[in-house]
């Protein structure tokens, strides 16, 4: 089993490590800014105290016109914890999170075309959400 | 999004028998449970079987048990056995003018957004959080 907790500066470099593992890109300056006190940033640590995964996220109001909903901007799992939970354990801590600030919706964005992650915030009970989002190449 | 009979009823059968994988339906049964005739759950459930995800059969009276996994197996796996693979479609009258690409575009962008939210959704989520 996992246990979760608040990340701090000294999770950062072994969480940009896992991100840039899984996504090919290296943003260490990105991932710093979530531990700004407004957002929610936690890690799922195994029982030796290995980073088995983050997720990061926070009560915003008004955004697009639409009022307070908990964002889960990010969530990333070690694909050797996979299958174990450790993903429904991160969005259910930053889900009770959400709830202590008083917001009743969590909300996120996610790559159509990414049936993993579709399929996970689909099993936690997500459906699509109120907006549609649209995109365009600049000329 | 407009579903073919066949498409529906294999939906509904495999999310009816994936309920429960103990138990054991017979076609009989599950027409009558929504209303269509033996003959045409029958077909379906023919389909369902040849594609590993239900096993039985054997006249009216045999009974179909869910075989697959639960988890693994999402609503696109199952609308893909009835409905023709997006890129398998004739093509239309028109569409190579600069209207009708205008349009296929607008359709296929409609196509993606649906083939993305069939295939998110698992049978196990699907049975977990009815909508």
């Amino acid at each position: 089993m996992v246990a979760i907790r608040p990340a701090q500066a000294t999770d950062l470099k072994a969480i940009s490590a896992l991100d840039l593992r899984l996504t090919g890109s290296d943003k260490p300056a990105y991932w710093r800014e979530m531990l700004a006190p407004e957002r929610h940033f936690l890690v799922a640590e195994t029982g030796k105290g290995a980073l088995a995964g983050f997720i990061a996220g926070e009560v915003r109001a008004w955004e697009f016109g639409q009022p307070a909903a908990g964002w889960v901007f990010a969530i990333q799992v070690d694909p050797r914890t996979r299958l174990r939970g450790v993903g429904s354990a991160l969005f259910d801590a930053l889900a009770a999170r959400f709830k202590e600030q008083g917001v009743t919706r969590v909300r996120t964005l996610v790559d159509r075309k990414d049936h993993l992650i579709l399929s996970f915030f689909r099993a936690q009970g997500m459906t699509a959400g109120p907006s549609l989002q649209l995109d365009k190449e600049l000329p | 999004m407009k579903l073919q009979t066949a498409t529906r009823l294999g939906l509904y059968a495999t999310l009816e028998l994936a309920r429960d994988p103990a138990r054991t339906l017979s076609s009989a049964d599950l027409a009558e449970r929504f209303g269509v005739s033996t003959h045409s759950l029958a077909k379906v459930l023919g389909t369902l079987s040849a594609a590993g995800l239900v096993q039985g059969g054997r006249g009216a009276a045999g009974g179909y048990r869910f075989i697959g996994n639960r988890r693994r197996i999402t609503l696109m796996d199952i609308v893909a056995l009835f409905e023709p693979a997006p890129g398998n479609r004739a093509k239309e009258p028109g569409e190579d003018t600069e209207i009708g690409t205008a349009l296929q575009r607008v359709l296929t962008e409609i196509d993606e957004i649906a083939e993305a939210t069939l295939r998110s959704v698992s049978l196990e989520t699907m049975l977990k959080h009815p909508m």
